[in-house]
């Protein structure tokens, strides 16, 4: 079979949506084990969709409204910071006496961290990033600049000494089948982000609203001659892009346990290069980046942990030679 | 006043620091297609985009149905009844027809009458009804940027050079289909191809460095070789 047969019998099997199976499958050989292999596929697959819930807000601003905004990861970080604060104060409830209990504060962590994403996602799309629409050298300025001052009011809030997320009871600890151990949290962290998938493809492909934004983000100007006020839209996207960050943040607090200032900063790479290998704009490009992200980081520290840290630098270089636009960008080139 | 549906009086339009138009006044009557013709660089596509509010006007002033839209905001523009097809045509590629034609409706729902005569005018639209818009050929991508400017009673449409790398024979549909369209509303037409702007215009406008230089019926013009050579030089002459 010749390399155009080969691409055509890719293409016909799902094409670029298949290539988180195939990491899946071409990882069991390598890795041996099979209940070794089940424990670090589902651990890929719960860090990716916390990299997911992340990415996709980042991906949609980048595609709809141009905008590189650096400041994204001080939502993931005041995200974190929000939800352990919430946990915190509500201790009581995570032992393990009440699944109820935990639940609700594990809802109160996640929300009060969501709702801060949208209000300061407004408030910040009004003061810093509508005065820079069209001009990304002030875009990137006024971006680092405000995400400066946001770091630096986690540590006057929170301080700069670590702290330990508490988890609520009943997300500690793993199922256990036979020889297989799945970590709860992941299995909970990898179910959320599929529901946030969901509900995302849904409102971008089954309503009027997503349409405008799949239409924004191939021709504002158009969109605006068509009889649309873009800029709502813009706030709109920009405020769940930004809850997106916050909620991400907060499930990223309860994986790592232990969380400080520099929290959104070490994510923000793996989020813009999940950004980049999905292609800008599209939800299910970052899905698809997210999720390889997150297999190969795992199978990759357990194969070659020398490699861990350049692995994603090298997933990235190598779909950017294969695709220079990304898995699946929302406009094609 | 009320028969003209659009007025443009003595307007400049600046892109970034380069001057474009330098004081272009233009009456638009009420129905039939008003033809602005004129060489590359001569301000016909700034025009246009500065009657639909995606430039803004330095001084001067735009009217619109009695309305100043000078310094209008674009989707104002576009709800108070003109519509814009632009040169790159302006569709939305990874959307399918369908959803294109879904976002030059205000309100959810297709007129029926108004699909129909669509479906008559431009048969493919009715082929590729649920294909992605992208991989239209590029006449079918003009028929459905004019399409989309039609599916609603619009009181004026701009349309910015529809032949542009057309087939001939895609051209001479597009005769006929705008032919048809001029007898519901008004259009004004930016083109080059003299072939399609003679056999379509009532009025004609002669754009030259940024300022109307001529105006008339395009019956005259047409009869006229001299004036058309003295006015659109060699390059548009031949193509006539």
């Amino acid at each position: 079979m010749n390399a155009k047969g080969l691409g055509e019998a890719f293409e016909r099997i799902g094409g670029v949506n298949i290539l988180p199976l195939l990491l899946i499958l071409v990882a069991l050989p390598l890795i041996g084990s099979l209940p070794t292999w089940l424990t670090l596929t589902v651990a890929g697959l719960g860090m990716g969709m916390m990299i997911f819930l992340m990415a996709s807000g980042l991906s949609l601003v980048f595609g709809l409204m141009d905008v590189l905004n650096f400041g994204h990861s001080a939502f993931i970080s005041f995200g974190a910071f929000i939800a352990t604060s919430v946990l915190v104060l509500l201790a009581g409830w995570l032992g393990a006496e009440s699944v109820v209990l935990n639940f609700l504060a594990l809802f109160a962590a996640i929300a009060a961290a969501t709702a801060f994403g949208l209000v300061a996602g407004w408030a910040f799309e009004r003061v810093i990033i509508s005065p820079v629409y069209g001009d990304h050298l002030r875009q990137i300025l006024i971006t680092i600049g405000a995400l400066i001052v946001s770091e630096q009011l986690v540590l006057l809030i929170w301080g700069g000494v670590p702290i330990s997320v508490p988890r609520p009871a009943v997300l500690e600890g793993s199922f256990i089948f036979g020889d297989v151990s799945i970590e709860v949290y992941r299995t909970f962290a990898f179910v959320l982000g599929l529901v946030v998938f969901a509900a995302l493809y849904l409102v971008l492909n089954r309503t009027r609203l997503g349409l405008l934004i799949r239409a924004g983000v191939e021709n504002r100007e158009m969109v605006e001659a068509l009889g649309f006020k873009i800029n709502r839209l813009f706030i709109g996207v920009f405020m769940v892009g930004s809850a997106l960050a916050a909620l991400g943040g907060a499930m990223w607090a309860g994986y790592k346990g232990v969380i400080s200032g520099e929290l959104g900063g070490e994510v923000l790479i793996l989020v813009f290069i999940v950004v980049i290998i999905g292609g800008l704009g599209s939800i299910e490009g970052s899905l698809l980046g997210a999720l390889l992200v997150g297999l190969l980081g795992n199978y990759v520290a357990f194969l070659f942990p020398k490699l861990s840290l350049a692995s994603n630098m090298i997933l990235m270089l190598a779909i950017l030679l294969w695709r220079p636009w990304g898995l699946r960008p929302a406009v094609r080139h | 006043m009320s028969e003209h549906v659009l007025r443009l009086d003595d307007v400049h339009t600046d892109i970034a620091q380069y001057r474009i138009l330098h004081g272009v006044s233009l009456n638009v009557d009420r129905g039939g297609i008003h033809v602005l013709l004129g060489r590359n660089g001569a301000g016909k596509s700034t025009t246009l985009r500065t009657i639909m509010g995606i430039l803004t006007a330095r001084s001067g002033a735009i009217t619109f149905a009695g309305h100043d839209i000078t310094r209008r905001h674009t989707s104002d523009i576009a709800r108070l009844g003109v519509a814009y097809v632009p040169e790159n045509m302006g569709i939305f590629g990874g959307l399918t027809v369908e959803e294109n034609m879904k976002l030059a409706v205000a309100e959810p729902g297709f007129d029926p009458d108004r699909l129909a005569m669509i479906y008559t005018l431009f048969p493919a639209m009715k082929t590729f009804w649920t294909e992605p818009a992208g991989t239209l050929s590029g006449g079918q991508k003009q028929m459905l940027a004019i399409s989309r400017a039609i599916i609603e009673k619009r009181e004026l449409i701009l349309v910015d050079e529809p032949t542009k790398g057309l087939a001939p024979a895609i051209v001479d549909a597009m005769i006929d289909a705008f032919r048809d369209i001029g007898t519901q509303t008004t259009i004004l037409l930016v083109e080059q191809n003299f072939h399609f702007a003679s056999a379509l215009g009532t009025n004609v406008s002669v754009i030259e460095d940024g300022r109307i230089v001529h105006d008339g019926t395009m019956a005259a013009l047409a009869a006229d070789p001299d004036l058309q050579t003295r006015l659109l030089s060699l390059s548009m002459a031949e193509t006539a």
